[in-house]
């Protein structure tokens, strides 16, 4: 069996067809306030942008620009203050917590575990949404988590606890784990933070080629200018809970826009595949 | 890859219920009058065949109204205790968590006592006043755990150093109230303060106690162990629990209820028995590993076998005096507690 083909779903599903959007943001806000009385501590303004299928969006922003609180609203676990987030007509806040499992897998920033667990059954915790509650893992579950390691070139992970490994083979497996939700959406918080160069090379190359065979419509949260540039279909441009503009890479980058942005001086250049650079310029 | 398999799931019980009825039979024989083998058998062979009649007196008296009835409290305590203990290291996300260290034995002991303290004044028919002490100490056990929940709250958030000096805290404080009450009140039948304070199994019950104490255990594991996948997933934290399909919400409401309710159970028949909530379930996780759909069950089992055992232990080392079953488990349990705090720390 291919590995695409036991991570795909339903093939009569629709959304696995064209490339037709998938994730649709509309007009979403947010207010966060640490009690109902007091002025909100942090507001998201309203913000919009679309997601298809097989498709790579990348939330760009520096610190506190909101890029999260945006993605935890897009998980459904946040309820908007206004506006709605809809994937596949659904709105992703109604969803039960199963449902919303099914269809939307995240991968975030670090996990903690608090007894140790082998990799395996880490990647098999993605399989939880997908059976009855109380219940043991169905030879399909097995195949699934398998493939989806296989996926992440972390087949040889499979019986390593998840304490010992490195940070990029956690990061890995983290993913599988994503990957064996089978979602349509995958969301990722900061996925490269903590990950030295290759590891990060490594990680977005397999989320594009993901991205294409499965069809996953892929959001990533980064403040990476360069890693967001060379693997973003579209950017989404955020600053202290706004978002300023929504495009692809080339005509999102210029100059002004980001060094206003991002408060620094840096140059940015086109490059032959399309895609700009954005090189950070020393204060002086 | 090798996931859990009902077979696997069972053996493992098998093992330990084998070794439980090993225990058992140990308890049966030893103590301040020693039973031997022999007899034991015959005296049982005599039960099955329906000749109880000709049974020796000895075995009628010591081991029937005696030695059994207790190690069937001690049965069901271990277990509640254990469970209620697994519940709550997973419920609170920290491995120290344990009723009597969180303080919420005390609170099922101070409302059981307030029952005692009760019952006499109210009139009720005999079958819900046998339940008033048990029903008391689970909402003690329910609002000590409360208590001590928004007390280890910092930034809205759980601060497991906090939780525990807040339970321990909180212990020490219900257990000065205790004192108070038992040293102020000579109502009839309240036990003594040693009982609460230090746990013991000597007290006999009528059978319908037996019977509140097995339905309520039955019903309130069964109702964690429905939620046994949801606990493994909320190891790795509440947040990523939701995204991976966890109803976060509801799981907490089963399993804080349902473990308070464990907790009243076990203290209302034999005070607060210590550690055995800390030391069993992290036993069983080194055994069998973290997968709450084998560790709530072979907690339930090591529970039972492990106060059986202290139990025994706490009849026989100074006999004929005996020592209270929550000295033997503070004894083993307390070095354990400090061990894993170091290794946590470290």
């Amino acid at each position: 069996m291919s590995s695409g083909s036991a991570l795909a779903r339903n093939p009569s599903e629709p959304a696995r067809l064209g490339h037709e959007i998938r994730l649709a943001v509309e007009q979403v806000s947010y207010a966060y306030s640490a009690n109902p009385a007091q002025a909100p501590l942090f507001t998201l303004e309203a913000t919009s942008f679309q997601g298809r299928s097989g498709e790579i969006v990348a939330i760009l922003g520096p610190n506190a620009s909101g890029k999260s609180t945006l993605l935890q609203l897009i998980a459904g676990v946040l309820q908007p203050l206004s506006g709605r987030i809809l994937l596949n007509g659904f709105v992703t806040h109604s969803l039960s917590p199963r449902t919303r499992a099914q269809r939307i897998a995240m991968v975030q920033q670090e996990s903690r575990l608090l007894f140790p667990a082998r990799a395996w059954e880490f990647v098999l915790q993605g399989r939880h949404a997908h059976g009855r509650s109380l219940r043991f893992e169905s030879e399909d579950d097995v195949l699934i988590a398998k493939n989806a390691l296989v996926q992440v070139g972390a087949a040889d992970l499979s019986d390593r606890w998840m304490d010992q490994i490195s940070g990029g083979e956690k990061q890995r497996v983290i993913l599988a784990r994503a990957l064996a939700q089978q979602p349509l959406l995958l969301l990722l918080d900061e996925p490269t933070l903590h990950l030295d160069i290759a590891a990060q090379v490594g990680l977005l190359d397999a989320l594009r080629r993901l991205a294409a065979e499965n069809r996953y419509t892929v959001v990533i949260v980064t403040h990476e200018l360069n890693l967001a540039a060379e693997y973003a279909d579209s950017v989404v441009l955020m600053q202290r809970g706004r978002c300023l503009r929504v495009g692809p890479p080339a005509a999102i980058y210029q100059r002004e826009l980001l060094e206003q942005v991002f408060q620094t001086q840096l140059s940015v250049e086109m490059r032959a595949n399309g895609r700009p650079h954005v090189t950070v310029l020393s204060a002086t | 890859m090798r996931p859990l398999t009902l077979r696997r799931l069972f053996l493992q019980c098998l093992i330990l219920v084998v070794i439980l009825l090993v225990v058992v039979v140990i308890a049966i024989k030893f103590g301040a009058v020693p039973v031997s083998l022999y007899a034991l058998g015959r005296d049982w062979l005599r039960v099955m065949l329906g000749k109880s009649s000709q049974i020796s007196s000895d075995y009628g008296l010591v081991v029937q109204n005696i030695r059994l009835p207790r190690i069937v409290l001690g049965i069901m305590v271990g277990a509640s205790l254990s469970v209620a203990g697994t519940s709550f290291q997973a419920l609170l996300r920290n491995p120290l968590a344990d009723p009597y260290v969180l303080g919420v034995s005390s609170g099922a002991a101070l409302g059981a006592i307030l029952a005692l303290i009760a019952e006499p004044h109210l009139t009720l028919p005999p079958a819900f006043a046998a339940m008033l002490t048990p029903f008391g100490a689970f909402l003690g056990a329910a609002a000590t755990i409360a208590g001590v929940y928004f007390l280890g709250r910092r930034q809205g958030q759980i601060d497991s150093t906090t939780l525990l000096l807040g339970g321990v805290i909180t212990a020490s404080f219900l257990s000065a109230i205790i004192m108070f009450l038992m040293s102020t009140i000579t109502s009839g039948n309240t036990r003594g303060m040693a009982f609460w304070l230090m746990g013991n199994l000597s007290t006999s019950f009528q059978k319908s106690v037996y019977w509140i104490l097995a339905v309520g255990f039955f019903a309130a594991t069964g109702a964690i162990y429905t939620t046994a996948n949801d606990l493994n997933l909320l190891l790795a934290g509440e947040k990523e629990a939701m995204h991976l399909g966890v109803d976060v919400p509801r799981v907490r409401l089963v399993v804080y209820i349902a473990a308070s309710l464990l907790t009243g159970l076990a203290v209302s028949v034999s005070g607060a028995v210590g550690y055995v909530g800390l030391i069993v379930p992290h036993v069983m996780r080194l055994i069998f590993g973290s997968d709450h759909r084998t560790l709530l069950p072979t907690a339930a089992l090591g529970g039972a076998i492990a106060v059986v055992f202290a139990d025994t232990l706490a009849r026989t080392i100074v006999a004929p005096a005996e020592l209270a079953v929550g000295a033997v488990t503070a004894v083993v349990g307390a070095p354990l507690f400090i061990y894993l705090l170091h290794r946590r720390l470290a």
